[in-house]
């Protein structure tokens, strides 16, 4: 049979990358030409947790800002979102596309342009401007995610909750939120993703003082020790895959075609 | 709350109080960053007096040489990366129907994929690709070749290999799950139905099943063409300064301490945008008439 041969080819493509990554971050010492260290060790994950490398205040700040984000982008987006998904009204493709467009633009153009506003009210090097220019990409991602679930929604319980003497938060907690949960559950993680993975805003708008992870990982590969970095980027890439495998059957539900939209 | 019941607003007012917040917040901060910029090109320097409207930064950019040189580089670089990605995913998903048992490990590891940051990627790359790399070890190992300096320069390469190997392995993944998506509305019973009119494999492959995942990837790669021509981390990091892709020119001209080179960064971040946007229009074209030939 070929397909197993060839998808298990596939597999060991995918996975090939990833494996460099793990062995580093366990070596004590791999000199070239050597497939394998000469000595292991945990130096890596001791760096991690030194406090003098300040690498798990870095961690906290990156998990406070991505859940800042994500709420704020789905409290922003949700209303969007439902306009989108139930709503038919004139100008509707052009609301699509400017959606879309801050993901087509890059990140890096409007960033070096707004830093100028940025340095003006006082929201440069602060962890609030930071906040705030991550909304740019994730505001869109989430309205466009949570569209695609309101598309989905009879707005027939809403009126019947609502003839049944339902108040409208009532209408909105009960019947709305629980009928686009998968949706906002996506929207959530995603817009999580997007934050915790962001490099280019965080170091423009934060100036370099806004030390988030994915800062200490750029500035750890520069620095020309394997292990650390290694071990770095371990730390980086192991809560967005523990997200995902708990969130696996959402991403597999009907928000297929969504996934990915925003790059992190 | 105490609106009476049956009075409600008209549906016009209701969708824009429902759109303000969103659109508030696209307009604010990707039109104020790009208008800013723009701005900022044309010789608007809120830095410095005595600043006057020109075009002096645009004829910077055409006889910087590392700007040429990064024209070309961001080009070819995302172009083939959107491309590659786009072939590699439509074999997989082909692929991976195929598969019985293996296909939850299948999904499985796209979506692992799919979860890591584009700078661990980056970092992956560096440590698989480099002279020293695992590849590099391999290949010495192997009896292929005599040391790191025999190993071809993937890492910090003229061409960007290293870029787009970050990009391909990044963005396959998701292609695919649009493309996995798409075959599984239905594609199968077209397919049976062209088996049973007589269609051969080839026939059933170009008439049926490309014109069903074509729309999909097609959409996605326009994503996949505008960041890769708009990252910083992944070149940065897999590049070399000169030539360097637009992305990282600009970073160096904002950085640059000398703020009159400014409108010069804010020149490359405007042709960044609009080479972003004419990629995605004209990808988009260039797709829906082939798509119509191929119906």
């Amino acid at each position: 049979m070929v397909p197993p041969a060839l998808a298990a080819l596939a597999a060991v493509v995918a996975l090939l990358p990833l494996v460099p990554l793990l062995v580093w971050a366990f070596a004590g010492q791999w000199r070239y030409p050597a497939l394998w260290p000469q000595r292991l060790s945990l130096r890596g994950v001791r760096q991690l947790v030194d406090p003098a490398n300040r690498i798990l205040p870095a961690l906290a700040l990156s998990v406070g800002i991505g859940v800042t984000v994500a709420v704020l982008a789905c409290l922003l987006g949700f209303p969007a979102g439902r306009a989108v998904g139930l709503h038919r009204f004139r100008g509707r493709r052009a609301v699509q596309f400017l959606l879309l467009a801050p993901v087509l633009v890059p990140g890096l153009a409007v960033t070096l342009g707004l830093q100028v506003f940025a340095i003006r009210v006082g929201l440069a090097d602060t962890v609030a401007g930071v906040v705030l220019v991550q909304l740019v990409p994730t505001v869109p991602y989430a309205a466009t995610l949570l569209g695609a679930g309101f598309a989905n929604v009879d707005r027939e319980y809403e009126a019947q909750a609502r003839a049944l003497g339902a108040r409208p938060w009532q209408v909105l907690s009960r019947v709305t939120v629980p009928l686009v949960w998968p949706a906002l559950r996506a929207a959530l993680l995603f817009t999580f993703l997007i934050s915790w993975s962001d490099f280019i805003l965080t170091l423009l708008i934060g100036g370099g003082q806004v030390q988030t992870l994915p800062l200490m990982l750029f500035a750890a590969v520069g620095s020309a020790d394997s292990t650390v970095a290694a071990a770095l980027a371990l730390l980086v890439v192991a809560p967005p895959l523990v997200l995902v495998a708990l969130n696996a059957r959402v991403l597999t539900g009907g928000n297929g075609a969504a996934v990915g939209l925003g790059h992190w | 709350m105490s609106r009476p019941p049956g009075v409600r607003l008209p549906e016009g007012v209701r969708v824009a109080v429902l759109l303000a917040p969103a659109l508030t917040v696209v307009a604010v901060f990707a039109v104020a960053g790009l208008g800013q910029a723009l701005a900022q090109s044309l010789g608007y320097q809120p830095y410095l007096s005595g600043w006057r409207l020109s075009l002096d930064a645009y004829r910077a950019l055409t006889a910087d040489r590392a700007v040429v040189a990064a024209v070309g580089l961001t080009a070819r670089v995302a172009l083939l990366s959107t491309l590659l990605s786009a072939v590699a995913a439509i074999g997989l998903a082909l692929l991976l129907r195929r598969l019985g048992r293996g296909r939850r490990w299948a999904a499985l590891l796209v979506q692992a994929n799919l979860a890591v940051p584009h700078l661990v990627g980056a970092v992956c790359m560096a440590l698989l690709l480099a002279p020293s790399g695992l590849l590099s070890r391999l290949a010495h190992a192997a009896g292929l070749t005599a040391g790191p300096a025999s190993f071809p320069e993937l890492v910090g390469d003229r061409w960007g290999i290293g870029i787009v190997a970050e990009y391909v392995w990044k963005e396959t993944p998701f292609l695919t799950v649009l493309a996995l998506t798409a075959l599984g509305r239905g594609a199968d019973d077209l397919a049976d139905a062209a088996r049973v009119l007589g269609a051969s494999a080839w026939q059933r492959l170009r008439r049926v099943t490309l014109p069903v995942v074509a729309p999909p990837v097609a959409a996605g790669s326009v994503l996949v063409l505008a960041f890769a021509i708009g990252s910083y981390e992944v070149p940065y990091l897999l590049g070399r300064p000169y030539p360097a892709t637009l992305s990282v020119v600009a970073y160096q001209y904002a950085t640059d301490p000398d703020l009159r080179q400014r409108p010069v960064a804010m020149a490359v971040a405007v042709v960044l945008s609009v080479a972003a946007l004419l990629a995605a229009a004209g990808y988009l074209a260039l797709v829906g008439r082939l798509a119509r030939r191929a119906l």
